[in-house]
């Protein structure tokens, strides 16, 4: 708890409280604070994920063994999709950019609970230990793919326990997360901040907080029961014993496919803020935008068996679930017309964040539209468990969260940092990445379609081109990331300082210094009628 | 929706916790709930094997468990009534009562699970894997799986009304400022609420 009556003297990065140097941001209770720490951690294992990537494409690069074999790859793309998935995708842009500026978005001096806060941060790091300390110790990484299906996963020899126990850990955590951003979009909104002035943003972190929070506890309880039938053999996932693996696929997917939402709508809700900004005009159809959010957020619990079309389920279940499947396409489609719309007769001032948000639509329409490949029941039949299944999700995943987290890094970087990055290198970094982006997963299109199959270490001489195309364009790809990270680590401490609102936007958090404030706001601010969080003139 | 205006800087929100709290058991729900839903796929695919399986269990120390929780759920009910009226004694009291009928619960099971284990009955001991079918076998898997996990909460439950009592002895929670223990009750009766649904589940529907 802050005591102080003007902490205003100091922004948040230079303010001095209880603890000093390090123990006064890993003990911090300040959201901007815990948002950072997210950030850095976040980075690293993204980093690490990467280098394994790197790693799994370059074994690709000819058929046959290159640098890694059979066991080695299966525990690559496993550590890789563990790290990606739990660690950075589904915290990455709440537990950075919601945890930074959600209270400032909603006029509130930060979360309902900070110290529930900070405590999903510790349960982060716990989680990313629990999962390394795999790789460390026991006899061998985990292999069985970050689904952990069964019966594999308590059959395999590996050390699978304090991988799976991580990622109940790293559950929890979302869960803390989810709750804490629920509490305070009810309780803390500003006077006059309506449910609908609320900034976009903040309606997809509200979505996504009611998806962490309902769908998590799903997947912590089939993780325990795995842990279970590993330690115990209780049976329920196995059918040696009379239990079922499908059913375990079906709990997993009844998580993990609204997992994809929780990716997705803050990424959504970070483009939804940058293309008015740069557009310089209100957003076309807010609450379209909110409808379809919430939409989104309701009917991506009801189409996780389209993860199993081929997995055993009756014809009619196919059905219902591939109907609803292309039905959620429907809001995410909504949204791409809004933003494209948003642009039209804008005075667009054309800057790093959005170069990202046109990219962001340009790869997530094509994930979108490839997703609805698979969401046919014929097509999927062809195609399940082929490159073009890797590529679909990475166009979404990574095309879409990722270039979206690029997007808002660079969006809000002044704000958080009081300094502005190179915009030159920004913008080179920017293309070298999407062009090393398309090379790298544009292929595994094609190679799916050919009958590539996904998590093997050796392919037919057949696909050999497409390969070479592929692992090319992973090393351009991570050239960009090199040149952005590089760009941004550098500026937050070398940057230009910039004022209070370098892109003259109307949301509340540039109204504030950058960096903020302790607190954020001195005063409470006050919404008038005729305030908006996309009010331009 | 109301508009709150937050002036001070440490405040107080008994609306916040309260609505924390209940988003933190549709969690709890949603945990058990696939628990649940396990149990009603191999209760509907082996009918058979899980009436027999049933049978096994002690219906009296069930039901005995069912009401002493029952009897808890009340007394720590009532501990925030008499907070509100301003009586300490009576509050510590009753939350007292609350921690002693959760130990004997937790008493009972450890009598219950232990007699399941002088008859070789276990998840994957040799007994059941050898001498009971798949179904029998799934019925005890859950049911060990189920009740532990509820006992664990009532663990959980346990330690949390303890820091309730320190607290009220302490006078940090007080009529003004129950959020601590009315939380403590809303979690106690989830705990409460869930064995409601175990007890008929494994030990009435034979």
């Amino acid at each position: 708890m802050q005591t102080g009556h003007s902490a205003n003297e100091a922004n948040y990065l230079t303010y001095k409280g209880k603890y000093k140097g390090l123990l006064g941001w890993i003990f911090s209770t300040d959201h901007k604070r815990i948002g950072l720490l997210y950030l850095y951690s976040i980075m690293t294992m993204f980093s690490v994920g990467v280098l394994l990537g790197l790693a799994m494409k370059f074994e690709l690069l000819a058929p046959g063994k290159t640098i890694m074999a059979a066991q080695t790859y299966n525990a690559a793309f496993t550590v890789h999709g563990v790290i990606m998935i739990f660690m950075v995708v589904i915290p990455g842009l709440p537990a950075v950019f919601g945890n930074i500026m959600l209270p400032i978005m909603i006029g509130a001096k930060d979360v309902a609970f900070p110290k529930l806060n900070l405590l999903s941060w510790w349960l982060y790091v716990l989680g990313v230990m629990l999962v390394l300390s795999a790789l460390l110790f026991g006899n061998g990484a985990p292999d069985t793919g970050w689904t952990f299906y069964a019966p594999y996963s308590f059959k395999s020899g590996t050390n699978l326990l304090p991988a799976v126990f991580g990622a109940f850990v790293l559950g929890f955590s979302s869960i803390l997360t989810g709750l804490n951003f629920l509490v305070t979009i009810h309780r803390l909104r500003c006077p006059g901040m309506k449910w609908t002035k609320l900034p976009l943003f903040v309606w997809t972190l509200y979505g996504t907080a009611w998806i962490q929070l309902l769908a998590t506890p799903v997947i912590g309880i089939t993780l325990v029961l795995v842990a279970l039938e590993r330690v115990f053999g209780i049976g329920v996932f196995d059918p040696a014993l009379g239990g079922d693996p499908v059913l375990y696929q079906h709990l997993f997917w009844i998580y993990s496919h609204p997992a994809v939402y929780v990716m997705i709508l803050p990424a959504m809700g970070a483009i939804s803020e940058i293309i008015p900004t740069f557009s310089q005009k209100q957003i076309f159809g807010y609450k379209a935008i909110i409808a379809s959010t919430m939409a989104i957020a309701f009917v991506g619990y009801l189409v996780w068996g389209h993860h199993m079309f081929t997995a055993g389920m009756s014809g009619t279940a196919q059905y219902y679930f591939s109907l609803l499947t292309f039905i959620v396409a429907i809001p995410s489609a909504i949204k791409v017309f809004n933003w494209i719309s948003t642009m039209y007769k804008g005075s667009i001032n054309v800057q790093t964040p959005l170069y990202w948000a046109a990219s962001f639509i340009f790869v997530f329409l094509i994930g979108g539209l490839s997703g609805l490949v698979l969401g046919a029941l014929a097509t999927d039949i062809y195609v399940h468990d082929t490159a073009f299944v890797v590529a679909h999700f990475h166009y979404i995943v990574f095309g879409g969260t990722g270039f979206a987290f690029f997007a808002a890094m660079h969006y809000w970087f002044p704000k958080i940092y009081g300094r502005m990055y190179d915009k030159g290198w920004a913008n080179t970094g920017w293309l070298v990445f999407f062009i090393g982006f398309l090379a790298l997963y544009t292929p595994m299109f094609y190679l799916g379609m050919m009958g590539m199959p996904r998590r093997y270490y050796d392919y037919l001489d057949e696909f050999h081109g497409g390969n070479i195309l592929s692992t090319f364009g992973s090393w351009i790809m991570v050239t960009g990331l090199i040149i952005i990270i590089t760009n941004l680590v550098r500026s937050a401490r070398k940057g230009e300082p910039t004022g209070m609102n370098p892109w003259h936007s109307k949301t509340l958090e540039w109204t504030v210094t950058s960096p903020p404030p302790v607190e954020n706001f001195d005063e409470l601010p006050i919404i008038g009628k005729d305030d908006g969080p996309y009010n331009y003139k | 929706m109301e508009e709150t205006a937050h002036t001070e800087h440490v405040h107080y929100d008994a609306e916040a916790s309260k609505i924390g709290m209940w988003l933190f058991i549709f969690t709890e729900l949603l945990l058990f709930g696939g628990l649940f839903i396990i149990y009603s796929v191999y209760r509907f695919k082996n009918p058979e094997a899980f009436h027999l399986a049933a049978t096994e269990l002690n219906t009296t120390i069930g039901a005995l468990n069912t009401v002493l929780l029952l009897i808890s759920s009340m007394t720590i009910a009532m501990s925030t009534t008499t907070l509100q009226l301003k009586k300490k004694g009576a509050t510590l009291g009753l939350l007292v009562i609350t921690c002693v009928i959760g130990v004997v619960f937790l008493v009972n099971k450890y009598f219950e699970w232990g007699v399941k284990f002088d008859h070789g009955i276990w998840p994957g001991s040799e007994h059941l894997l050898n001498d009971f079918s798949q179904g029998e076998i799934l019925f005890f898997g859950l049911y060990f799986v189920m009740t532990g996990l509820h006992a664990l909460h009532i663990i959980i439950g346990l330690i949390i009304i303890v820091v309730a009592v320190w607290r009220v002895q302490k006078g940090t929670i007080h009529e003004n400022r129950p959020s601590l223990l009315e939380n403590a009750g809303l979690y106690w009766h989830l705990v409460d609420l869930i064995w409601i649904f175990l007890f008929p589940l494994f030990y009435l529907i034979t």
